[in-house]
């Protein structure tokens, strides 16, 4: 039965990926003279004359952290005088200023960390202005750059305008697409209200106060946009988020439909559709495997009842029952291979080695990964792949036509590392100084997975997290903010350097000499790239973790 | 037309300043209130939250959000590591195989007085996710069917057909396992006896 649900979860998003990708690809790089001078004109309305220059990689690059910059400054204002705006029926108070930047980095970076729980902090007009936006733009700013590497890729110096991609993606992607999803998490039984918290006078006589809000409109984007920032502290594990075995279909299904349109979208701009397919068969691969991981794990009852008169076929701990059986699992699994974060159970209460398949699947980053940026990270490996093939072979290694020669090799090498270190190190430093080490909720090796979580997470801008951490401290506050801002722009700023040095020099013709990357053999070297580079990063703090939390508890 | 970086940065603020406006008032505006008038027009009754009111029109909950407990006459919904306050939501967050679990459970077989003829269901045992599921499994409200009808004083038969009625409007798609809401349960079987007369007749 779970292994049919993990069919229905995972067909859906594949096959809608298709049109998706086609109408993407129509939206970000419309062929000339299609008639579209309407969506053009209206464009240039919106952003100014700005809009008429095509950029190379460099101006491409700036424009996007100038405007990230400025929804930065924006959303920091926002929450900084949250307690003064409109739409704050139930009175939130002000924000303490290392958590306000810590939010609004982890906003502006797609990872939606959330030290904070909604209900409890945030305003409407936060929730709303502040983080649903950045939802949305934080979502665009990565679909176009995937756009421009993919147009530098095809051979273009210019790779586009930055305000025109940023527009596209948001008024004809990822708009549309909510709307859609938020109508029907609302029929589905979403809240979508602007009244303050409701009283309640229990059967019992006790007074509840139950949280609501405007609900239906933020789930749809944080699913869809690979964010995951949920408007209540339990994401969509809480009722209101989520409340039906089908609203769970639905936004598990959101997941991962736009990183997975982005692989045809690359596939269409680069006119290698073949290769394409070769990359979207690694990474459904790889989801397949970490999904059925996680279903076979977690549904061995939780060790605590061992010996005890209870029933139990799986582990309940931190489930909710409408979902029904093994949806948790592979909901744990596809939101931690796209940079998504939002859960539908506590990953903290996850089987000991279940632990594994969410950090592994932040640790690549490149199973479909954040919309856009997961494609982007992914290049990093084929260039890898690329370069030992060439190695092997002894032929300077060349990748769309073009020679991948040193410069790009040190660039790659330098994004490729970037990730381990700022996990690696900052679980060092936080595991054994009282910043973490006196933070975790769970004791021993649980304890440490919930500290080399918290960094994962903030360093894949993924978002979810080991939650019994107490998290909403000025170390922690100020480190996953710096590492988000360093996790979220160096991999974006290095491919597009690389892919731009690439377009400016001279196509080599492709011969029978030339390494084919549309093969099944190509598979295999980026299948194998992946693991092997993974498996050799991260092992060791593995098997301090999650395995040995294990072999501590459930060996006896 | 080439872009030179450096002098163009006045002209990059000035563009994104006016996109970032345009797309707050859209994105943090106008969607969230197109989508509140649908939902307003179509389901005010879930887009406020699917409050629960009783005979006087008096609010008591909301069929989504679980409430606590204690009196034997109630069914009894899965444990709340926040003591089922919906103003703040979580779970346990502790470890399946940890010391803290096995502790909960100890307590909890304790007191539905569980042994190894009689076990107890799991969900019973284990808190939610939110801390506020308003579901128990069918088996979970089953086992604790005596208990309730012993202290309303009504006939077994009774109760457990209060649960089929819940259990067979919630059943989950695959599995065709029945859910039980116990706001609801427990609201029924109240009603059943407030109007005593009205229900033999």
């Amino acid at each position: 039965m779970s292994i049919l649900m993990l069919l229905l979860l995972l067909a859906m998003p594949v096959l809608l990926s298709w049109p998706l990708g086609r109408y993407m690809t129509e939206i970000m790089n419309p062929s000339s003279g299609s008639g579209d001078g309407r969506i053009e004109n209206l464009l240039k309305k919106t952003g100014g004359r700005m809009l008429d220059r095509e950029q190379e990689w460099k101006g491409y690059l700036v424009s996007m952290l100038i405007f990230n910059a400025v929804m930065f400054g924006a959303v920091v204002l926002m929450l900084s005088l949250q307690q003064l705006l409109p739409l704050n029926p139930d009175g939130k108070g002000p924000l303490e200023a290392s958590l306000i930047f810590n939010t609004a980095v982890s906003f502006v970076t797609n990872t939606n960390l959330q030290h904070y729980a909604g209900e409890v902090s945030m305003s409407y007009f936060s929730q709303l202005f502040a983080l649903t936006w950045m939802q949305f733009v934080s979502a665009a700013t990565g679909i176009a750059c995937l756009a421009a590497l993919s147009r530098a890729l095809a051979g273009n110096t210019l790779v586009g305008n930055f305000y025109r991609d940023l527009l596209r993606s948001v008024l004809f992607i990822l708009m549309p697409l909510s709307v859609v999803v938020a109508l029907l998490l609302a029929v589905g039984g979403v809240p979508m209200t602007f009244e303050g918290a409701a009283l309640a006078r229990t059967l019992e006589g006790a007074t509840q106060t139950i949280a609501r809000g405007p609900v239906a409109a933020m789930i749809a984007i944080k699913q869809l946009g690979t964010n995951g920032g949920g408007f209540f502290g339990p994401n969509s594990t809480h009722p209101f988020e989520n409340p039906s075995f089908l609203t769970n279909y639905l936004e598990c299904i959101s997941i991962p439909l736009i990183a997975m349109a982005s692989v045809w979208m690359f596939g269409r701009i680069t006119g290698r559709m073949r290769h394409a397919a070769v990359i979207f068969s690694v990474m459904l691969l790889l989801l397949i495997l970490k999904s059925g991981i996680a279903i076979y794990l977690e549904s061995t009852p939780a060790m605590a009842f061992k010996g005890l008169p209870i029933e139990a076929f799986s582990n309940l701990e931190g489930k909710e029952l409408r979902f029904g059986p093994g949806t948790a699992a592979v909901w744990a699994a596809v939101t931690t291979a796209t940079s998504n974060g939002s859960v539908n159970c506590m990953h903290d209460s996850l089987n000991p080695l279940t632990g594994l398949v969410p950090l592994a699947g932040m640790w690549l980053n490149v199973i479909f990964g954040g919309v856009g940026v997961g494609f982007i990270n992914m290049f990093i490996f084929i260039i890898v792949g690329v370069f030992i093939c060439g190695m092997m072979v002894g032929r300077t290694p060349e990748y769309c036509a073009r020679k991948v020669e040193t410069h790009e090799m040190k660039l790659a090498l330098l994004a490729l590392l970037v990730h381990p270190l700022l996990i690696l190190v900052g679980t060092a430093v936080f595991a054994s100084t009282p910043w973490g080490a006196g933070t975790v909720l769970n004791k021993g090796a649980h304890g440490f997975t919930e500290i080399l979580y918290e960094f994962s997470s903030a360093a894949a801008n993924n978002g979810s997290g080991f939650e019994g951490l107490g998290d909403n401290t000025v170390p922690w506050n100020v480190a996953t903010g710096l590492v988000m801002l360093l996790g979220r722009y160096i991999p974006i700023i290095l491919p597009l350097a690389i892919a731009g040095s690439m377009a400016a020099k001279k196509p080599v013709p492709e011969t029978t000499g030339t390494l084919r990357i549309d093969t099944p053999l190509f598979a295999v070297v980026i299948l194998g790239s992946v693991l092997l580079i993974g498996a050799l990063l991260f092992m060791p703090v593995a098997v301090l973790g999650p395995v040995a939390d294990y072999l501590s508890t459930s060996i006896q | 037309m080439k872009t030179n970086t450096l002098e163009n940065a006045g002209a990059d603020l000035a563009t994104s300043l006016r996109i970032a406006l345009v797309s707050v008032l859209l994105c943090g505006g106008i969607y969230p209130l197109v989508i509140f008038v649908f939902a307003r027009l179509v389901v005010p009754e879930s887009a406020s939250g699917s409050l629960v009111r009783d005979h006087e029109g008096k609010v008591v909950g909301s069929r989504l959000i679980s409430q606590a407990f204690s009196k034997p006459v109630y069914f009894r919904p899965r444990p709340s590591a926040i003591k089922y306050d919906a103003s703040a939501a979580g779970g346990s967050n502790l470890s399946p195989a940890g010391p803290e679990v096995r502790q909960r459970a100890l307590q909890t077989v304790k007191e539905f007085g569980a042994d190894s003829a009689r076990p107890l269901p799991a969900d019973l045992a284990s808190t939610s996710g939110s801390g506020l599921d308003p579901f128990i499994t069918l088996q979970a409200a089953l086992y604790q069917a005596p208990n309730v009808a012993l202290a309303r004083g009504i006939s077994l038969d009774d109760v457990e057909a209060a649960i089929h009625r819940q259990a067979a409007g919630q059943r989950i798609f695959l599995s065709g396992e029945g859910l039980v809401n116990v706001l609801a349960l427990n609201m029924a079987l109240d009603d059943m006896q407030k109007k005593p007369i009205h229900s033999r007749q």
